[in-house]
């Protein structure tokens, strides 16, 4: 009898420790707090230290102070091959989009305007210009040539796309008409940051597509050496604007981003880490992380919630919120001025399943707290959440946004011609 | 494939570019049909209870489906897919001007997209290469018809 209870006791106690792993490191854990951690049993919490694949990023409001749940990091471009060089700091770090954008109207850290002759690419001789498509705006500008830098890795030579009108300001209908372009970091349809670092699972931002002559063309790239631009067919996909992770020597097959637990109110400003390479270095095992790999096409997963399964959802460190399903499906009120949030009369627990294409499940638990009530000074939360009614051939779905991130270590794993893209955590 | 003005039975004048015309939300079907020829876009339609969905998928990937009523007026539309589709043409100018103007006084932040007024609901949601997105007009759709019909 003594010998059964002691077991378990010893069970109760495993399974206690098991928990309280995904309630993150450091002195940014609140005691007592069930909701300290937006996801309850993530494989890693810690932030590596300072290293050559390891940049700090911090959740800190933005450039204009007025961005929250949004990560950024600084990016060094150079002139390809020199030493000169200028360093954009509040970048938005991307999992959900690939390739680097920086605003031409964005300061350098110092304060200094981005004064870099950066050649514009060439293909067959035209020189490239890019309308690049998300979900409620549009870039357009400019695809240029520069080495990219962040901790101790570079990218050389490789395209990114400086985003801003004065220099092309004939923006072809076709563009218009996917969206409205973002070309400066604040006031209307602004960024709300200095650029888009994006490192999502594709290693570069069309695939295919953009490579193939006539209508199966999605007309992304362009030149305007003529007016109007005419829409180019690239040659090959590395013409494409490129994940920069992809374009790495080394510690290029995907990323880790690293914040810690928040407290349940939140925080004005938290520091975490963006960490280079999966499985390459003694910082960036697995260690456990449960892959979930995505289909190829769309990047999406499912997600199970009380029992019922959607489809078409997605983790992006890009979106600054926690978004799914609708009111109808939660019972969880829209805010009456604010229908893109949530806002339930006291903040809600709840757990979710996400299931990768390989078959693979890692059940997460989260928070959605009332999002008028949320601390106007803080900047950083993990239970600021709303709704996400997709459709369009999924329904509605989840978009796990930095919320998500907050205690728990996520891998993007970047297609190759062998490895299926994934998420792991 | 080209370029090609097509005159419509009500007067109006349509730029047919091949593969990416679509009838516009709250127009006819009409024009649709007599297109589909010159588009080389695969087409099909299903018919339902007390209205139709025509779907059509563009040579770029995405997935495009349109609910009419079954007087022939589109109430609703759908895309789905890795590009977003000419929403200037399956919104129609009016609607598209309302979504841009719906979309103006947002906080820094990337969510989905969540407009809902009362003569136009326009719901998006994805990721680059990975769109999915619904238009509806509330007062056109049909007696019986739940807007959830829309996906």
């Amino acid at each position: 009898m003594i010998v059964s209870k002691s077991l378990l006791l010893g069970l109760v106690g495993v399974l206690t420790l098991a928990v309280a792993c995904g309630g993150g490191s450091g002195s940014s854990s609140a005691a007592g707090s069930s909701s300290a951690s937006a996801s309850g049993q993530c494989a890693g919490t810690t932030q590596a230290s300072q290293a050559n694949n390891v940049t700090a990023i911090v959740v800190d409001g933005g450039p204009l102070g007025n961005y929250s749940d949004a990560a950024f990091a600084d990016v060094t471009l150079c002139v390809p091959g020199t030493s000169n060089c200028q360093t954009i700091g509040h970048v938005l770090v991307d999992t959900g989009s690939e390739g680097l954008r920086i605003l031409s109207s964005a300061a350098d850290i110092a304060g200094s305007p981005l004064s870099l002759s950066l050649t514009q690419e060439l293909v067959n001789g035209s020189p490239v210009v890019e309308c690049a498509q998300f979900l409620s705006f549009v870039t357009w500008g400019p695809v240029v040539m520069t080495d990219v830098k962040i901790a101790g890795e570079t990218a050389s030579d490789v395209p990114i796309q400086l985003v801003g009108l004065s220099g092309f300001p004939d923006v072809p209908l076709a563009c218009t008409n996917a969206g409205t372009p973002a070309e400066t970091v604040g006031g209307d349809n602004g960024l709300g940051s200095n650029g888009i670092l994006g490192i999502g699972p594709f290693p570069n931002d069309c695939g295919a597509g953009c490579t193939e002559p006539g209508a199966a063309n999605p007309g992304l790239y362009y030149t305007c050496a003529t007016n109007p631009c005419q829409v180019l067919t690239l040659s090959g996909q590395s013409q494409e604007v490129q994940n920069p992770v992809s374009s790495f020597p080394k510690d290029n097959n995907g990323t880790i981003v690293e914040l810690p637990a928040l407290p349940a109110a939140g925080a004005a400003s938290v520091s975490g880490a963006l960490v280079f390479g999966i499985g390459t270095q003694s910082n960036n095992g697995l260690n456990g992380a449960t892959i979930l790999t995505l289909d190829k096409e769309t990047l999406d997963f499912t997600t199970s919630f009380k029992g019922v399964s959607y489809s078409g959802s997605f983790i992006d460190s890009g979106s600054n919120g926690l978004f799914f399903l609708t009111t109808a499906i939660t019972g969880i009120p829209e805010c009456k001025d604010e229908n893109d949030f949530y806002c339930p009369a006291s903040t809600e627990a709840l757990t979710a399943t996400n299931l990768g294409v390989n078959g693979d499940s890692k059940a997460t638990s989260f928070s959605v707290a009332n999002f008028d009530n949320l601390n106007g000074n803080f900047n950083a939360f993990n239970d600021m959440a709303g709704p996400n009614a997709g459709s369009g051939g999924t329904g509605p779905s989840f978009d796990w946004g930095l919320p998500f991130f907050f205690g728990c270590n996520v891998f993007t794993g970047i297609e190759t011609t062998t490895a299926a893209p994934y998420f792991a955590y | 494939m080209g370029w090609r003005l097509r005159k419509l039975p009500a007067g109006l004048l349509v730029l047919a570019l091949s593969g990416s015309v679509w009838a516009e939300l709250g127009g006819g079907l009409n024009s649709v049909q007599a297109d589909q020829a010159q588009l080389q876009a695969k087409r099909q339609v299903l018919q339902a209870e007390g209205y139709s969905v025509h779907e059509m998928q563009a040579p770029s990937g995405t997935v495009v489906r349109e609910y009419a009523s079954p007087a022939g007026t589109v109430f609703g539309v759908t895309w789905n897919g890795p590009f977003i589709p000419d929403l200037r043409q399956l919104l129609g100018a009016q609607h598209f001007a309302e979504f841009q103007q719906a979309q103006q006084s947002r906080r820094p932040g990337r969510h989905p997209i969540d407009i809902e007024q009362p003569g136009l609901v326009v719901q998006m949601s994805g990721r680059p290469r990975s769109f999915h997105g619904r238009a509806y007009v509330p007062g056109l759709i049909p007696q019986g018809v739940e807007a959830a019909a829309i996906r």
